[in-house]
């Protein structure tokens, strides 16, 4: 296992088997003492993390940054393009050949799709996509199914309700095959306009699942073991009195929460705005915070693994 | 003696069996402009044989090279290429279509990396050949509108 990851790219969900995800799930898991400092660690001392983020991020950028520094590493990068080769239009393959020649493992957050891939194309060291436009976030796949495997100690046979922009949510495309690659059972709430491309349905459904979709969430919260929430930007809407209704419509309150299962998780990638009530924060459901924390293990395993600090 | 609803070639190329509609495409891909210092006829529906309509472009003194055999196949998979010598049909072949597709088609999806000033060709992998379905190597957008993306 450890020979296939040390130098690999991890640039989409799609390359990794179910095996090699259960082991990065596996690994990140013995982490967690190290990224809570309750430990410490030098594994990966000596070692240096190019983070180039051509779009702000806060989460993933950070848990990165602590997931390196925490492993006795160290950061370099930019966290906004305002850097002066990138700024006078160099290009993102040029800006890469200086970070590889810089750096040990490269972390790429850019706004084009296919960006990441790009990136791997013309480094020698080990790119990571921390999401590319619309494409791919893999490292967030990752978190997400090790917040459920941690909370509910397996993936298989949950219920996950996954509710918001379905559509253009770059994390729900990812996580939902990942999720039916693990036998979870899939229901997808949204409004129409915004329902799971026919696509990625096919994809699932080509993985032996037949997902449930549905327009209502107080419908079928009841059955969730996992309720899993995304935003719906405004920007989607031409009419901002259509984006209140629906807003509202999706909105997680303790009113919707009365008649769930009490092991009922809910998560979010976060930010959040109003899609989740702060009164729910107190709940034993509420897992969001958590699951932001767990970024850090999680991207402490991949990043040991593709240095070969891990095996 | 055969007929014939254009003037014969003594030398050159018959791109027979086109989709109907794509005979233009195919000129623009086998880069007939103005300047051409040959025959170049073009028919566009006429009965077919085989099935319905198709188009038919016939280049003289010129052969297709393999780059421009790839996008025939692209935009019109049944056509045929029949090299013509001396008035003879010398070799007949059907197009095929690439396993890999690299430099011939851009990516239809406007924020792929690829559409971008990188010095990078697209590439697609080929997920079906009936009908062609093609997967951008770098962003996954699954394009099947080739004729609308082909260079
Ligand atoms: N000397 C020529 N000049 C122009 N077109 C020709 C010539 N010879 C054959 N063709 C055309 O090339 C195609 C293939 O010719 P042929 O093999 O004889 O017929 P088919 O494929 O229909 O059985 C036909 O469209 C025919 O009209
Ligand atoms: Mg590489
Ligand atoms: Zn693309």
């Amino acid at each position: 296992m450890s020979a296939a990851f040390r130098g690999m790219d991890v640039v989409s969900i799609r390359d990794f088997s179910r095996e090699q995800v259960e082991h990065v799930l596996k690994l990140a898991e013995k982490m967690v003492p190290i990224a809570k400092g309750e430990e410490r660690s030098v594994l990966l001392e000596g070692h240096v993390l190019g983070s180039l983020f051509y779009e702000p991020s806060t989460r993933t950028r950070l848990s990165f940054d602590a997931a390196m520094t925490r492993l006795g590493g160290r950061v370099l990068g930019f966290d906004q393009p305002t850097g002066a080769s990138v700024a006078k239009g160099e290009t993102l393959a040029d800006t890469i050949r200086m970070i590889d020649a810089y750096s040990d493992v490269i972390v790429l957050r850019h706004p084009q799709e296919g960006a990441a891939r790009l990136a791997a194309h013309f480094a020698n060291r080990p790119v990571i996509n921390a999401g590319d436009g619309a494409g791919q976030h893999p490292t967030q796949t990752m978190l997400d199914l090790f917040t459920i495997r941690k909370e509910k100690k397996k993936i298989e046979g949950n219920n996950v309700v996954i509710v918001g922009d379905l559509k253009y949510g770059r994390t729900v495309h990812s996580l939902s095959e990942a999720l039916a690659m693990f036998g979870a059972n899939l229901t997808f709430v949204a409004p129409p306009s915004l329902q799971i491309p026919k696509e990625h349905l096919k994809q699932i459904e080509s993985m032996g699942h037949k997902p449930k979709m549905s327009t209502s969430l107080a419908e079928v919260v009841k059955d969730a073991d996992v309720l899993y929430v995304t935003r719906i930007q405004k920007e989607r809407f031409p009419d901002p009195a259509e984006y209140q209704k629906v807003a509202g419509t999706y909105r997680i309150d303790l009113d919707l929460l009365k008649e769930v299962r009490k092991d009922l998780i809910i998560m979010h990638p976060l930010p959040r705005v109003g899609e989740i009530a702060s009164e729910v924060d107190s709940t034993p459901h509420a897992k969001y915070f958590e699951q932001a924390f767990n970024g850090v293990p999680v991207r402490m395993a991949i990043l040991g693994l593709v240095l070969g600090g891990l095996k | 003696m055969k007929e014939f609803k254009v003037t014969p070639i003594r030398n050159g190329t018959v791109i027979d069996h086109i989709n109907v509609g794509m005979a233009l495409k195919v000129l623009k891909i086998v880069g007939v402009k103005e300047d051409v210092s040959s025959t170049v006829s073009v028919l566009i529906h006429v009965p077919s044989k085989k099935a319905g309509w198709k188009d038919i472009v016939k280049i003289e003194d010129r052969e297709l090279d393999p780059k421009e055999l790839d996008r025939i196949a692209l935009i019109s998979p049944n056509a045929t290429i029949n090299i013509i010598r001396d008035y003879n049909v010398a070799e007949k072949f059907v197009v095929e279509v690439p396993n890999v597709i690299r430099g011939i088609m851009k990516c239809a999806n406007p924020g792929c990396i690829t559409n971008k000033d990188e010095p990078v060709e697209a590439e697609f992998v080929v997920e079906s050949k009936k009908p062609i379905t093609l997967r951008c190597v770098y962003c996954d957008r699954i394009t099947t509108d080739i004729a609308e993306n082909i260079q």
